[in-house]
């Protein structure tokens, strides 16, 4: 080897051993390692000098880095790429509703007219935004079949909070200071106990039947666990269809007693996608529940959040909602406050709520129209069959041989697990496979559960992509095959992470 | 329908591999009377077009503080976002990936998270901060429950002018809870926590030894509101505080008629396992190397249930990732220089409003906004300047007036105001 | 080897004198996964028999640990707030959470032996 081809060797290795990366695959420390600027990534204008009158004395260092504008934009686009997302790939995160979301819902919220508005400005000044606000709360309506719109909460947890307390509003006006149960099936989503126990509510479980739903027996026996006519029986939190992705056959009934002991029933609407444009949870018993606009109206979910969580609601429970709400008076909208709206809860969040969201989320119901959302629900509803109807006889499908699911099929590792294979492995091996996995051990009624949400806007050919890998696995695991699932993944950016070491000694932050 | 994939035939190729007659077969299980007879009453779809003319009409019937002179803040304010913040924001990689937890294929999402909670302790003087709130009303709700969690108290005193928001947040969260008491009286030994706001509502900077004293004294904890986050380039960190919580929307993240914005959270070291929202901590993967994962996830609704902390389950991602890149460009250098500039715009203002017959200054002491007093009631005369094309800040009760002035208020937005206010007010 | 005692709650406990040191099974370990907290009692805090006084955390999941006995805690162990690994150690060497000094001894009586809580725990699986 020649001297010079020794030095590039060496730099070579020296670089390899420095940075780790190769070809596509990046590296990028944080920004407090990189090398610092004289100046940072934006050039202000010079100030005049002015004596401070803060009253106060000026801020010391703060121990923020100064980097330039190139070094900002390359690192954050660096670390974009260890994100997988739904414009890579199939992402059939159950109970989440992974869909496609457009762009034109993101060049709507950045109209200056829709970003640059303050939400305090009077509102002859935004008559557009309340107009739009208004139709919102009309399309919402329109599609639960439920009169009453509350579009303030900020997320989904936080609609089913707003919900809750619009019921125990309700009660507390009607004197029914003894309600003070909640019924919820053990198949809910955690977010429901911890939001009933936030409203001071009792948590009272039902048992899920081997059907994947609550029997009208099982909810009987727990309607009356205390008392001959539930007197303290305040309301019911139902996801339906539930989260096992099946719709709750009895459900009319089961709202029927609940009725009749004076309870009203709250609809998760985390699975309203099964539903939209098709069915309208108003009219099978629901009197409240909260819409997710970044799961069924494409909203994105941004790496968690911003999200947003309007609540719908019966007549009869549309005075108790937070403020405001959107009235129109003649050829002119207005927002509704405490003082037109004496028996409402009160505020759930600073201002009228994720407006930016409801640009997107309106963009989104128009493009489809009434046609269209009928046909998001019927391509979700059959896509989640297509998948359950291919891997029902590789990996055991608890609920298939009763009938159809609604948008989301569930499987478990039963199967695989006498191989020593978990649900966890299939996950990870999914992530090598290029595949963002399914929801896994949720719902929590059965050991090892996979939850898989193909969403409309997958095609069929990405469908089937997934049944190829997701039966190969199963044949490995059946073939005796199985070590290489515990090591997956071996080509992320990062593979398995040790969450013990971050929980038992935290670390928040750079030093 | 362009969103749609599937064909007729690929539908038909499916529904037959799944053994149904027909798609309605599939929703055997629902009961007739819930089903859409016929189809909803809403209308049909359309192309891409139609919408941007519907919607953009609806942007064009609002008055936008891109295009008029603009002086309302009152916790949501008007700053500049450099163009990269949105691009970077604009990826599929962030904007449409999901809550990172496959952290394999999240590191993106979670690198940028635990460098948002480092600014965030950075710029609060606190030790640790979780990954965002909703927004600063709910998160000054959320610091009220951890300091009753903490204390195992009930009673809570707002120490100064507080948000009337989050003021009304904070009663509705409270009010969930028996025997909680919201006051302005003087903190006591049943006191969980005193809240104080800086710079408070009518805009003047607080100091905190008097705070912290009482606090020492009671047993109870300090709660520093800051709802304009630009502020703690000029003013001094709250380190006296126990909690540091509110609003970052000022840094990265658009007003949008209220929201999404972009609440924080941070606090001492030692209540973390009390703390609400989530929280990304460093650790390594299979190979030593070192990566980054939503952690002392214990505490969250998912696996607590009936005993989490909180009911919530997301952050503000996007908008936190919007604070983060825009934190990233300023650096220490151009984050005190906006700060500066913000203080000095709105002393320009101050000193020219003064000067119109009949308008005084409330404030001897403030950031970027101040109260005024004006010879008539503020609601009609904001009503007033809306008329003539300036949004003219936030009436008060009677005859204040909340003004504010950013980077974004030029001299010439200044003499408009002045002019107006001299027409409105004769 | 001092004698070790066994709940349905997979707690264990060894007695010294009126003292009971209350800790997990390795069982309740190996179905938590590798704990990484624990939220330990204050010292003289009253307890019940069947409350709960304690919280394990592992990265996953939160348990409660009941006390086995009507008594008073005398002593909490803070060393393995700061290294959970003692948690692992048998419940008469460090892998102790609390010390409850008994109020009525007699309530341990009817709790099971190491024999009896192995036959126990297979029975479970």
């Amino acid at each position: 080897m020649s001297a010079e081809a020794k030095v590039i060797d060496m730099a070579y290795k020296i670089q390899q051993a420095e940075d780790g990366n190769r070809g596509l695959h990046y590296e990028e420390n944080l920004l407090w390692e990189k090398e610092y600027s004289d100046e940072p990534g934006v050039d202000l204008p010079e100030p005049a000098g002015l004596a401070s009158r803060t009253g106060v004395e000026v801020r010391g260092e703060i121990g923020l880095p100064n980097v330039s504008e190139p070094q900002v934009l390359r690192h954050f686009v660096r670390m974009s790429t260890w994100n997988y997302s739904i414009d890579h790939g199939f992402f059939p995160l159950g109970s989440c509703t992974m869909k496609h979301n457009p762009r034109l819902n993101e060049k709507m919220a950045r109209l200056p007219g829709h970003a640059h508005i303050h939400p305090a400005q009077p509102e002859s000044t935004v008559q557009g935004a309340l107009k739009l606000m208004y139709e919102l709360q009309s399309w919402l309506s329109e599609m639960t079949g439920l009169p009453g719109v509350c579009l303030t909460p900020a997320a989904g947890a936080h609609g089913e909070l707003a919900g809750m307390m619009t019921i125990a509003r309700a009660h507390e006006q009607k004197g029914n200071t003894h309600k003070k149960v909640v019924l919820i099936p053990d198949s809910a989503h955690g977010t429901n106990p911890a939001t009933a126990v936030m409203c001071g509510f009792k948590v009272r479980n039902v048992p899920t039947g081997d059907t994947g739903c609550v029997t009208v027996e099982a909810f009987k026996e727990a309607l009356y666990a205390e008392s001959e006519d539930a007197a303290e029986v305040a309301g019911m939190m139902v996801t339906n269809p539930n989260t096992c992705g099946l719709f709750e056959k009895d459900i009319v009934e089961i709202a029927d007693l609940l009725h009749k002991a004076g309870g009203y029933f709250y609809c998760d609407g985390a699975n309203f996608n099964a539903l939209v444009g098709k069915v309208r949870p108003g009219d099978f018993g629901v009197d409240v529940m909260h819409i997710n606009l970044h799961k069924t109206f494409s909203t994105p979910h941004g790496g968690g959040g911003p999200g947003s969580g309007p609540i719908c609601t019966s007549a009869e429970l549309a005075p108790y909602v937070p403020v405001p709400t959107v009235v129109k008076k003649g050829d002119s909208y207005a927002l509704e406050w405490e003082e037109d709206r004496p028996e409402t809860f009160g505020r759930l969040k600073g201002f009228q709520g994720q407006f930016g969201m409801f640009v997107r989320a309106l963009a989104y119901m128009m493009s489809h129209g009434a046609d269209g959302l009928r046909q998001v629900s019927e391509d979700a509803v059959l896509g989640a069959n297509y998948v359950l109807s291919q891997l029902k006889d590789d990996y055991h499908a608890p609920y298939a041989a009763n009938g159809p699911c609604m948008h989301e099929a569930l499987l478990t590792d039963k199967k695989q697990k006498e191989a020593g294979v978990t649900t966890l492995d299939i996950a990870k091996a999914l992530t090598e496979y290029g595949f963002h996995p399914m929801t896994v051990y949720f719902p929590l009624v059965l050991p090892g559960t996979m939850l898989i949400e193909p969403t409309e806007t997958e095609s069929k050919d990405s469908i089937d992509r997934f049944i190829t890998v997701m039966k190969g696995f199963a044949a490995d695991i059946k073939a005796g095959d199985t070590e290489k699932f515990h090591a997956f993944p071996l080509s992320t950016p990062r593979r398995r992470l040790d969450e013990v070491k971050a929980a038992r000694n935290p670390v928040l932050r750079w030093a | 329908m362009r969103y749609l994939p599937q064909t007729k035939n690929s539908r038909a190729a499916m529904l037959e591999a799944v053994g149904a007659s027909s798609i309605d077969d599939l929703y055997r299980d629902i009961p007739k009377s819930a089903f859409v007879d016929g189809k909803l009453n809403l209308p049909d779809h359309k192309g891409e077009l139609e919408v941007e003319r519907i919607l953009g009409g609806y942007a064009n019937e609002n008055l936008s503080a891109a295009n008029v002179p603009f002086f309302l803040g009152a916790g949501v304010y008007y700053h500049h976002i450099p163009s990269t913040v949105d691009h970077v924001i604009q990826r599929s990689e962030y904007l449409t990936a999901y809550t990172p937890y496959q952290p394999e294929i999240a590191q993106g999402t979670l690198q940028a998270l635990f460098e948002f909670q480092t600014f965030v302790a950075k710029l609060t003087g606190q030790e640790v901060a979780n990954a965002s709130m909703y927004d600063g009303a709910t998160a000054t709700a959320e610091a009220a429950l951890m300091a009753m969690r903490v204390t195992k108290r009930k009673k809570i005193v707002v120490g100064n002018a507080l948000h009337p928001d989050y003021r009304a947040v904070l009663k509705t969260y409270l009010g969930n809870f028996e025997g909680c008491a919201l006051t302005d009286g003087e903190p006591d030994n049943e006191t969980a926590c005193v809240i104080v706001q800086s710079p408070d509502f009518y805009g003047a900077p607080h100091k905190y030894e008097t705070f912290r004293k009482i606090c020492n004294e009671t047993g109870a904890l300090l709660v520093v509101v800051v709802n304009e986050i630009v502020s703690l380039g000029l003013l001094p960190a709250p380190v006296e505080a126990d909690i540091v919580c509110g609003e970052a929307q000022s840094i990265g993240v658009a007003m949008s008629f209220g929201g999404p914005h972009l609440g924080f959270f941070a606090c001492r070291e030692k209540f973390i396992r009390q703390m609400p929202g989530r929280l990304c901590g460093m650790t390594e993967d299979a190979d030593g190397k070192r990566g980054f994962v939503l952690t002392l996830s214990t505490r969250e609704q998912h696996i607590r249930r009936e005993k989490a902390t909180s009911n919530i389950c997301t952050n503000q991602g996007l908008c936190a990732l919007a604070f983060t890149v825009h934190m990233s460009l300023l650096g220490e250098n151009g984050f005190k220089r906006l700060a500066r500039l913000n203080h000095e715009a709105a002393c320009k203002l101050a000193d020219a409003v003064v000067k119109v017959s009949g308008v005084s200054v409330r404030n001897e002491c403030f950031f970027n906004e101040f109260a005024v007093d004006l010879p008539k009631p503020s609601k009609d005369v904001v009503e007033a300047l809306a008329q003539r094309g300036i949004v003219g800040g936030y009436a008060l009760e009677g005859n204040g007036l909340l003004l504010c002035a950013t980077e974004m208020t030029t001299d010439e937005d200044i003499a408009a105001l002045v002019s107006a206010l001299k027409e409105v007010l004769v | 080897m001092a004698e070790i005692k066994y709940t349905d709650d997979h707690e264990c406990i060894k007695i010294e004198g009126d003292v009971a040191w209350v800790g997990i099974t390795k069982y309740a370990q190996e179905a938590l996964g590798d704990l990484v907290y624990v939220e330990l009692p204050e010292v003289g805090r009253e307890v019940k028999k069947g409350e709960d006084f304690a919280v394990v955390e592992s990265v996953k999941t939160a348990a409660e640990v009941y006390s086995p006995v009507d008594g008073e805690v005398v002593e909490a162990n803070d060393n393995m707030a700061d290294d959970m690994e003692l948690i692992t150690q048998p419940v008469s060497e460090q892998g102790w959470i609390a010390k409850i000094k008994m109020s009525d001894p007699s309530q341990l009586d009817g709790l099971m032996d190491e024999a009896k809580y192995n036959e126990y725990t297979e029975s479970l699986d």
